[in-house]
């Protein structure tokens, strides 16, 4: 297998990595080359910071891996290849009457991308990917393929589910699906004059799916005021044509999310909702995955790219932290469109995984000199509150806050280091946020 | 019409491309080529997209004594009979400069074992007076060039071939599409220098699949390849001989 040496970027294009990556299209191939170099996994590069980077080493492109292997429509259990992406499962199996329980924001993200930082979707009671998941096959760094189960090998699967790559290569993987009635989505969106309306809005919500877009420019009274959407699968409503995907030919300009802009296009977008709300069938993928309808729109935030802060908070202090944090941002004017308040369920399949019960707050900034300080307050806040912040989103994060964030770290350092003890699997992230216990 | 599709070559990302395209229309696929346990997951994809029947055959085009074998299994088959040919292989032109066996073994997989193939199938498809080849040149078969000449004639060869076999195949209500990619991202290209425009597999499937349902003859994909040789061929010769493109 020849390697290919070039520069690859996480999501939000600011951490970058130089490194050989082999992109085996079989079986085959990958176990030829893992004879001779044993390295990390990387999906489809949607995690924004340095998750899926291995500067200076080598990296395994799993997309070409992307076969379903079997499918019981009884059950709606499915076996498929890691480097499918969960768009694609999507598009195959919601005619047949199923879709993945759990689905991210983007239908790019491939199966083992999905069970590697164990995401969570809109529908925060069914739990996190990782619990969906029956077993995988693992490809470790003794060179052996297991079958890894919840119950069989509970250490490994709990490692690796969240565990951002460092157990081996999933190969393949055998998750539930969930059964759905039709593939079209009834879509109730609702104005929301702040934040206390917006928590008790979610918290009362009875939709299957729901989320909540917030105007992140908004002080004082209107502070957390947004947009609620809440989804349901819509019965006898003739599916409306999914909307084309357009690309973002190049990088935007500095200009193009300033804060006069952002704040202009926040009062708009939210007076799109009449105030009596709205309610519209949409296709299901434009619900799930409203941002793959633009490729690349990660160019919008220009050549230097952009940073996501993303935290869950328990209920308790939710409420406190989001008000301290929220403030800070509209006062910094630095905040993106794209700020995003979901609920969070408690389930979790994995010693890293992020979820946890209460809420998920998410946002966007366009790179520059202030945004370090502002997230390192914003995670600050995050501690204090007993949250943690997500790894498939960070970029800025220190080795102590990840460790004061997540109680098992030690197991899974101990995990991770007893199935790769040569760290062969460390990557980037590992390195910057010590996650194999070495130290810097 | 039930329609069958034989694809050789079926590792190819091409080649899988357009096997989950034909599977989800409802056709029949073979997937030959000479990796098994890889046909045989192609083959289970294929029929969890769509394809009612989706089998792995054996298929090694410097071979020819396991071609029966596949005429044989097609001949079974009710409706109409297709065959997409992507085999074809492209060894450093130097590793062929040093070793000129290698000008047999590419010319063999990428011309001569397709088209001995063919000569055996496209009875199968006159008789039934209908269906279509398609066959994978490339754009290096416009014009030989020093990096590699020997695949790129072995693939003029077999554009050549195609040519004469729409001829016949026309008189008798079948078709063939010829393809002329430019870079596809492929196992073929990937980490070869000086790769530009590249096409994902996944759209020049798309085009394959198009240019047939259009009954095109030609086609170039990505589209703007067929301007760049234009110009590419009209290059005097004076000129072309001291360039390295
Ligand atoms: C627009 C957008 C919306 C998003 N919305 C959500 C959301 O709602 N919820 C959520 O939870 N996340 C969300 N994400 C994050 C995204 O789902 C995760 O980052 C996901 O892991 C990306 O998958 P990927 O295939 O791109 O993996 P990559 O980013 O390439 O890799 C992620 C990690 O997985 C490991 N990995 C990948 N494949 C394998 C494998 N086969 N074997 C072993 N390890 C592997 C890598 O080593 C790396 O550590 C969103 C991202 C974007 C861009
Ligand atoms: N990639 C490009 O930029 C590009 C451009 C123009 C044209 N093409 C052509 O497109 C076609 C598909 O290529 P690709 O890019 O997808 O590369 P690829 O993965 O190398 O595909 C070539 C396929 O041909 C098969 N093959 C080679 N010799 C064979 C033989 N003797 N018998 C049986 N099968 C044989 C290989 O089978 P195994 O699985 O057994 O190895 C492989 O599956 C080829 O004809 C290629 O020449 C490619």
């Amino acid at each position: 297998m020849r390697w290919k040496t070039a520069e690859y970027k996480g999501w939000g294009r600011v951490l970058s990595a130089r490194g050989d990556t082999a992109r085996p299209e079989r079986l085959a191939t990958l176990k030829a080359l893992w004879k001779e170099t044993k390295a990390p996994a990387i999906g489809n590069l949607r995690s924004y910071g340095d998750a899926a980077l291995n500067d200076g080493g080598k990296a395994i492109d799993m997309t070409r891996l992307d076969r379903l292997i079997a499918f019981d429509p009884d059950t709606g259990i499915l076996e498929a290849e890691a480097g499918i992406t969960i768009g694609e499962i999507a598009r195959i199996f919601a005619p047949k009457g199923w879709i993945p329980t759990v689905l991210p924001g983007t239908g790019f993200a491939t199966l083992g991308g999905c069970i590697s930082n164990d995401v969570h979707g809109k529908n925060h009671k069914a739990g996190s990917f990782g619990q969906h998941v029956i077993s995988f096959d693992l490809l470790g760094a003794n060179g052996r393929v297991r079958k890894v189960t919840p119950d069989a090998t509970p250490e490994l699967f709990r490692a690796t589910c969240g565990g951002i790559g460092q157990t081996g290569v999933i190969l393949s993987a055998k998750i539930q699906l969930a059964s759905i009635g039709s593939e079209v989505m009834d879509v109730r969106e609702t104005r929301v004059e702040n934040l206390t309306e917006f928590m008790a809005l979610l918290d009362g919500s009875t939709a299957p799916y729901c989320v909540g877009w917030i105007d992140a420019t908004a002080k004082g009274e209107h502070l957390g005021r947004g947009i609620l959407e809440e989804g349901s699968v819509a019965y006898n409503a003739p599916p409306p044509k999914p909307k084309s995907a357009k690309s973002v030919p190049m990088n935007a300009p500095r200009f193009f999310l300033s804060s006069p802009i952002v704040r202009l296009f926040n009062q708009l977008y939210l007076r799109r909702i009449p105030v009596m709300g709205q309610r519209r069938i949409r296709a299901m993928q434009d619900f799930f995955f409203p941002l793959d309808k633009v490729l690349n729109w990660n160019r919008l935030y220009g050549k230097p790219g952009f940073h996501q802060f993303q935290c869950a908070l328990p209920d308790g202090t939710a409420h406190e932290a989001l008000v301290r944090m929220m403030d800070m941002i509209a006062s910094s004017h630095l905040a993106s469109p794209l700020t995003v308040l979901k609920r969070m369920g408690t389930g979790r399949a994995g010693m890293m995984s992020f979820p946890m019960g209460g809420y998920s707050f998410a946002l966007d900034f366009p790179n520059g000199k202030a945004v370090a300080g502002l997230v390192g307050e914003l995670e600050e806040i995050t501690l204090q509150a007993g949250g943690r912040i997500y790894l498939a989103k960070d970029t800025l994060a220190t080795p102590e806050m990840i460790a004061a964030m997540y109680d098992e770290l030690p197991e899974f350092i101990a995990a991770v280091n007893a199935a790769d003890p040569e760290h062969k699997f460390a990557t980037d992230m590992v390195r910057r946020l010590n996650l194999r216990g070495t130290g810097k | 019409m039930k329609q069958t599709w034989l694809i050789l070559g079926a590792s190819s990302a091409m080649a899988r491309g357009f096997a989950r395209r034909v599977s989800e229309t409802g056709a029949d696929v073979f997937l030959a080529g000479r990796d098994m346990d890889d046909l045989n997951r192609a083959a289970a994809d294929c029929h969890l997209r769509g394809a009612p029947l989706a089998e792995a055959m054996r298929f090694d085009a410097r071979k020819p004594a396991g071609f029966g074998a596949i005429y044989e299994k097609l001949a079974a088959q009710d409706g109409a009979l297709n065959v997409a040919v992507f085999v074809g292989s492209m060894p450093d032109q130097a590793d062929i400069d040093k070793d000129p066996a290698l000008v047999d073994a590419t010319i063999m997989d990428s011309f001569t074992g397709p088209a001995r193939f063919l000569q055996g199938f496209v009875p199968l498809m006159e008789e039934r007076g209908c269906g279509t080849v398609v066959g994978i040149a490339s754009v290096a078969g416009d014009r030989g060039r020093i990096g590699n000449y020997v695949y790129g004639a072995a693939k003029a060869g077999f554009a050549t071939y195609l040519s004469g076999l729409r001829n016949r195949l026309t008189r008798v209500g079948g078709h063939v599409v010829t393809v002329k990619p430019g870079f596809v991202d492929t196992a073929m290209t990937w980490g070869l220098p000086g790769m530009f425009l590249v096409a994902s597999p996944d759209d020049v499937a798309r085009d394959i699949q198009k240019a047939v349902s259009k009954k095109k003859n030609t086609i170039y994909t990505p589209f703007f390849w067929r301007y760049i040789m234009l110009i590419i061929t009209h290059i005097p010769e004076m000129i072309f001989k001291k360039m390295s493109i």
